[in-house]
């Protein structure tokens, strides 16, 4: 589904990514680790279009996408859920929904306000609110949500564990866990190891811009020394 | 609108005002008269008006939305200049004046006053306008996401919202309503080339005091402006012009982001990190002395006309150094700074009018004057930051233009203050431009030394990283006061010469096309570099003084020069010398 090769980025003269590659395959959830500054969210970024790719490529469903802008990556099925949330927090939370809404591609049960107040029932409970006044943990869902309303076909999470209580971060694991077991293909970038343990099938591990280790869940949480190596703080 | 979801300050804003009124014009003078012929003009003229405002954002601004703001404020007062110019040719240069709306010919008593119907059609619109953009953006899927990238545009793009789409369909709706605007006065107010100017600094007023990309708070705004005028006419009948500005300080003040707006969400504005900068590199400092030992030498074969160029060069030079000041170490936007200029020609030539003092007095009285505005002016712009604190000082210029020209007994208005001439030793031309010499040197040696003294550090590390500027111990506001009280002075310093160079003073010495002068000049010479403004004046004074002596049609060319520029060079000619070098 993603094809990420010998992908390199900068900021400016600071050169943040040096060679990433790494593939998801339809219908997993694959955890993107690592420490604070190892590349995560610029790998995330960087897919999406957020951050221009100063060389390798991405391919998505087999089609070259780096180097085009965010909405044409968008619309081709890939949604992305940025960290700092970045709800319109003028809007109402069906406003919000509203400015992710895409028609689905044939075949995919599209989204609908109504299914996602399903998936996030206390979301469905104050569609009229502004995004500003609600907690953490609903924008979190919100943002998620508004994604959704894209009708992707895998979606990057950028840590969304990240400041929200344990009992929600608990609730969003089981969100992910459906997701996935609607067909949804999710690449998510973690520092809460157990959570990103709860919901993915392989993990991959940053470090200083490139991957350092590549494996199943089971695999990483059995080599101590790697996470030593590149969890650990 | 426009501002909101392009965050472009569009100077031709103004300008699309202005067309839609003489667009207007033709096709109600062409069309037959009755109801059709005169509202089907006016509904037209708002039409095309849309159309060139989408031409001109598919043409330039698209290829300029990530440029720094205020090469798109420049681009757009680029626009302005042709736009003059192209309106000139079309239509003349005198007034024009409009038939009146048919149906609405009458006057009513309201509260026992006539009144005429038109007026009250036009307090009609307002608010239907007002109530019509409200439906659009909260009842249509196009306003929610109007709204949405008013917020955060590369959210919206992210989410699959082709943002070219939204922007040029916003451009596309302000251009209609300004070109409505300026078709609506037909029947109140002659059609002249001074509306663009002139509305636009009051829409930026109304802009900034109703919080940036708020419609709720420009609509307040303007009703709050447009009240405090038609009372303050009654009770200071001298200082309307100044009122709307006086009000704007005074909701500063309170709310620092207008009435209605918020602070930028700067989390998600892209940070241009400004290179150090590096002095001059070896081979431009011989340039430098070399120019400036022809500058010395050559004068005393000249002729008057020569030496009155001469003196003016070295006069921008000043000025130009003293914006660069602020913009390039300092990082703050300024867009009125012809206001410290022209308030340093009228400190010299107040003291002159009022108190016979001699050139040398007048000379100190200069900088004073303008450093006085600086510590006061300034207060209130280096608390905020780029495009609000470019508005704002636009609006302090705006304030000391319109005291210059509406305060008639004390500075005799449109007329000036003549008699404004240099003591008698320095009578003699050659003498006069060698104090100039002196004095413009001197000053802007002082900045340059100012720049890299730990004074100068402090203020760029203001500028690159406020909060760790701040958090070891920099006091950003004062340094940043300072400095803009010190390019002030420079300023002012140039200002006091210029006056005495010219014998008089008048109210376009602080008028806009001064700033942008300023402005182009800085930017020419590029804002990271310090030679940049010397030889952006340089080149500058002497391209304007050919466009300006070869053709009438000189805006347009200067205009066309800007937009050339801004597309091509954003680095400034000295930063392409640097990097060839």
């Amino acid at each position: 589904m993603l094809e990420v090769s010998a992908l390199h980025a900068h900021y400016g003269r600071a050169h943040i990514l040096h060679g990433v590659s790494f593939a998801a395959r339809e219908g997993e959830v694959v955890a993107l680790l690592g420490r604070n500054g190892a590349g995560k969210s610029t790998t995330m970024k960087a897919v999406m279009g957020l951050v221009r790719p100063s060389s390798g490529s991405v391919r998505f469903r087999g089609e070259e996408v780096a180097g085009r802008e965010p909405f044409a990556i968008a619309r081709r099925g890939l949604g992305y859920v940025p960290e700092e949330r970045r709800i319109f927090s003028e809007l109402t939370v069906a406003e919000n929904l509203e400015v992710g809404r895409r028609p689905a591609p044939a075949g995919l049960a599209s989204w609908t306000p109504a299914r996602i107040a399903a998936l996030f029932p206390s979301l469905g409970a104050m569609m009229a609110r502004p995004g500003g006044r609600m907690s953490g943990g609903e924008q979190q869902m919100l943002t998620i949500a508004r994604t959704l309303m894209g009708n992707p076909r895998l979606i990057l999470l950028d840590e969304p564990s990240e400041g929200l209580a344990p009992v929600i971060v608990e609730r969003m694991a089981d969100a992910i866990l459906q997701l996935k077991r609607e067909g949804l293909t999710v690449l998510i970038s973690e520092q809460n190891l157990h959570f990103a343990r709860l919901v993915s099938d392989r993990a991959l591990v940053l470090e200083k811009g490139a991957i350092r280790w590549e494996g199943t869940m089971q695999a990483l949480m059995a080599d101590e020394a790697a996470r030593a190596a590149y969890l650990t703080v | 609108m426009i501002f909101g979801v392009t965050r472009i300050v569009n100077f031709a804003h103004g300008s699309f005002y202005m067309l839609g009124a003489y667009l207007a014009w033709t096709l109600v003078t062409v069309l037959p008269r009755g109801h059709l012929g005169f509202w089907g003009g006016v509904l037209a003229a708002a039409l095309i008006v849309g159309v060139i405002g989408v031409l001109i954002e598919v043409l330039l601004l698209r290829r300029i939305y990530k440029a720094p703001e205020l090469f798109q404020l420049l681009a757009t007062f680029g626009v302005v200049l042709i736009v003059q110019d192209l309106a000139l040719l079309i239509w003349g240069p005198q007034d024009l004046l409009g038939p009146r709306a048919p149906g609405l010919r009458g006057a009513t008593e309201v509260l026992g006053v006539r009144f005429p119907l038109y007026e009250l059609f036009l307090i009609a619109v307002g608010p239907v306008v007002l109530g019509l953009l409200w439906l659009l953006f909260h009842r249509t899927r196009w306003g929610t996401l109007v709204r949405a990238a008013t917020a955060d545009r590369e959210m919206v793009g992210a989410l699959g919202v082709n943002q070219r789409m939204l922007f040029t369909t916003v451009f596309f709706l302000g251009s209609i309503l300004a070109g409505l605007g300026g078709a609506l006065q037909l029947p109140r107010e002659s059609v002249n080339l001074q509306m663009d100017l002139a509305v636009i600094a009051e829409a930026f007023v109304v802009v900034v005091v109703g919080g940036l990309g708020s419609l709720p708070g420009a609509f307040l705004a303007a009703m709050l402006i447009g009240q405090m005028q038609a009372f303050g006419i009654l009770i200071f009948p001298k200082i309307t012009l100044v009122l709307a500005f006086l009000v704007m300080a005074a909701v500063l003040v309170v709310r620092p982001h207008g009435l209605l707006g918020r602070p930028p969400s700067s989390a998600h504005v892209a940070q241009a990190v400004e290179p150090p900068l590096e002095a001059t590199p070896g081979w431009g400092r011989w340039l430098l002395l070399a120019l400036l030992a022809l500058a010395v030498l050559v004068p005393p074969f000249l002729g008057d006309f020569a030496l009155i160029v001469f003196t003016e060069i070295a006069i921008m030079v000043l000025f130009a150094a003293s914006l660069h000041f602020i913009m390039g170490p300092g990082g703050m936007a300024s867009f009125g700074h012809a206001a410290y200029f022209g308030l340093g020609a009228y400190g010299a030539a107040l003291l002159v009018k009022h108190f016979a003092a001699p050139m040398e007095l007048g000379l100190v009285g200069a900088p004073f004057a303008a450093g006085l505005a600086g510590v006061v002016f300034g207060w209130f712009c280096v608390r905020l930051s780029g495009v609000y604190a470019a508005m704002l000082t636009l609006a302090f210029a705006q304030i000391a233009w319109s005291a210059a020209f509406q305060w008639v007994e004390l500075t005799g208005g449109d007329n000036g203050i003549l008699g404004v001439w240099p003591s008698a030793w320095a009578q003699p031309k050659l003498v006069f431009y060698y104090l100039t010499l002196a004095l413009c040197v001197a000053a802007t040696l002082l900045l340059r030394r100012a720049i890299f003294a730990p004074f100068g550090y402090a203020l760029r590390a203001g500028r690159d990283s406020p909060l760790r500027a701040e958090a070891i111990g920099m006091d950003g506001f004062h340094i940043r006061w300072a400095a803009f009280t010190l390019a002030a002075v420079a300023a002012g310093i140039a200002g006091g010469l210029f006056a005495y160079s010219k014998g008089s003073v008048f109210p376009t010495y602080m008028a806009i096309p001064r700033s942008v002068d300023a402005l182009l000049m800085v930017l020419l010479g590029g804002v990271q570099t310090v030679s940049g403004p010397i030889v952006g004046a340089l080149a500058y004074t002497w391209i304007h003084e050919q466009l300006m002596r070869l053709f009438d049609l000189w805006r347009l060319l200067l205009g066309t020069v800007i937009l050339l520029l801004v597309l091509f060079f954003p680095q400034g000619l000295a930063g392409v010398a640097r990097r060839r070098g």
